[in-house]
């Protein structure tokens, strides 16, 4: 059947069959692989990707429930810089090894940090629950997240941005 | 390990006839599809194999949420984030709303729909248990019509409820919650956002620090959500005092009766959930 649908800002229409899955459809048809496959049934959180401006499991939806929607993947986020920040953040308090989980990783962070407010550190945890990492054990990773949240509730508020006391 | 559906045809229709018309047409191996949280991973794993996937996640007449004479009805394609965030469930609802953050995962919230859980009436899930606490209808539509069922009525067997082949549930009534209504909710799980262990939602209607009437709804602890029938008696017409929270506790084991698994002996389980019930009965009785 063709799938159409919007990913990282251009219109895709490709054919794929009924039952592949949007993270498939991404990976394959548009080599866009840095959208993760980990478990394949919704648990390590890896594929994770925005379909309407929501996070949600590119494993647990096929493309074609997907049709007609707008995808951004990590890719996407990436080079439109809008988690740069995060990237950043995380690059400095190495909260990776292997990299495996840090696109879904991002894409929760990302989710998380566009909402009002600053994320306690159980409120980061409890975002981060869907998320599997098996190399940092994710105390570097809440670290890199309240880092962000700090920095961009001081930007908002017009304060000076740079190293944000812990 | 590669986990990939065996082919299917699939279908999006327009509205709840066309999707009735479908699986008709179909016949009985087609199966709806609405946010697929537990249903992709059941064709992930061939644990089922339709021929046919019916779409009914873009039918508008399954969404929205509206409150008149009462009665709260809620669009079974409400997703789980909406159930966390809608005011008119957080005020007529409540252990809907309480019980929404201890739902799956953020991203699994963002696609699961309320209607799909209830459907699917999975005998660990939060919202089956807590629709039954409360005393919800459930509305369900065919090619002869709707019809509303008793929460009561509904939950017959291990992932079996009133709704037919083919058939379909179109929406969530719940009475709205009164002035002198108190409510609780909580679970005990491994792990945040695992399936709980046992948990539980109580909904009273307490006068006078009187229980005049009172649900207690477990889930975890057997092939359907459980009303404590035996603990509601127990408590009706009585102070919320110490003494009543024990008897409580103890009649609880005339109302459970889980079976053993991999991981926990049935006799922790009745334990967990009597843990479970003082706390809430204390929550209840505004105690902290």
């Amino acid at each position: 059947m063709t799938i159409n649908l919007t990913v990282n800002g251009e219109d895709v229409s490709e054919s794929a069959p009924a039952r592949e899955t949007l993270a498939d459809f991404l990976r394959m048809r548009l080599q866009l692989t840095g959208t993760h496959m980990g478990c394949e049934m919704g648990v390590c959180g890896a594929c994770l990707v925005l379909v309407d401006g929501k996070v949600v499991h590119s494993c647990l939806m096929f493309a074609a429930q997907a049709s007609g929607s707008v995808v951004e993947t990590i890719e996407g986020l990436s080079e439109r810089a809008a988690i740069a920040d995060i990237q950043e953040a995380f690059h400095q308090r190495n909260a990776l090894q292997c990299g495996f989980c840090t696109p879904g990783m991002l894409m929760t962070a990302q989710a998380l940090l566009s909402q009002p407010g600053v994320p306690s550190r159980d409120e980061i945890r409890d975002a981060l629950s869907g998320n599997y990492c098996r190399c940092t054990g994710y105390e570097a990773i809440v670290d890199a997240i309240a880092s962000v949240a700090r920095a961009r509730t001081a930007a908002t508020n017009g304060c000076q941005v740079g190293e944000v006391a812990e | 390990m590669l986990l990939k559906a065996r082919a299917f045809s699939y279908a999006r229709p327009a509205t709840i006839a066309e999707a009735l018309d479908l699986f008709q047409a179909v016949g009985e191996d087609a199966s709806y599809i609405a946010g697929g949280q537990s249903l992709v991973p059941a064709l992930a794993l061939r644990l089922q194999a339709p021929q046919t996937l019916i779409d009914i996640a873009h039918i508008a007449e399954l969404r929205g949420i509206t409150c008149d004479g009462g009665w709260l009805r809620i669009g079974a394609l409400t997703r789980h984030c909406e159930t966390l965030a809608d005011p008119l469930i957080a005020k007529h609802a409540p252990l809907f709303h309480d019980a929404a953050p201890y739902v799956a995962h953020p991203a699994i919230r963002n696609k699961g729909t309320l209607g799909g859980s209830i459907a699917l009436a999975d005998p660990a899930s939060e919202f089956p248990a807590m629709a039954l606490a409360m005393g919800a209808e459930l509305e369900i539509v065919g090619r002869d019509g709707a019809r509303r069922v008793a929460a009561d009525d509904y939950f017959i067997d291990l992932f079996q409820t009133a709704i037919e082949p083919g058939e379909l549930l179109a929406a969530i009534h719940i009475p709205a919650v009164r002035p002198t209504h108190r409510w609780a909710f909580d679970e005990l799980a491994r792990r945040r956002g695992d399936f709980a262990i046992v948990g539980c939602g109580i909904l009273a209607d307490v006068r006078s620090e009187q229980i005049e009437d009172i649900r207690i709804v477990f889930f975890g602890v057997g092939n359907t959500p459980v009303r404590a029938a035996n603990t509601e008696q127990c408590l009706t017409g009585k102070l919320l005092d110490q003494v009543a929270v024990q008897a409580a506790q103890a009649a609880l084991a005339d109302d459970l009766s889980p079976s053993d698994d991999e991981h926990t002996p049935a006799a922790m389980r009745i334990h967990l959930a009597r843990v479970l019930l003082g706390r809430l009965l204390g929550r209840i009785a505004g105690e902290t």
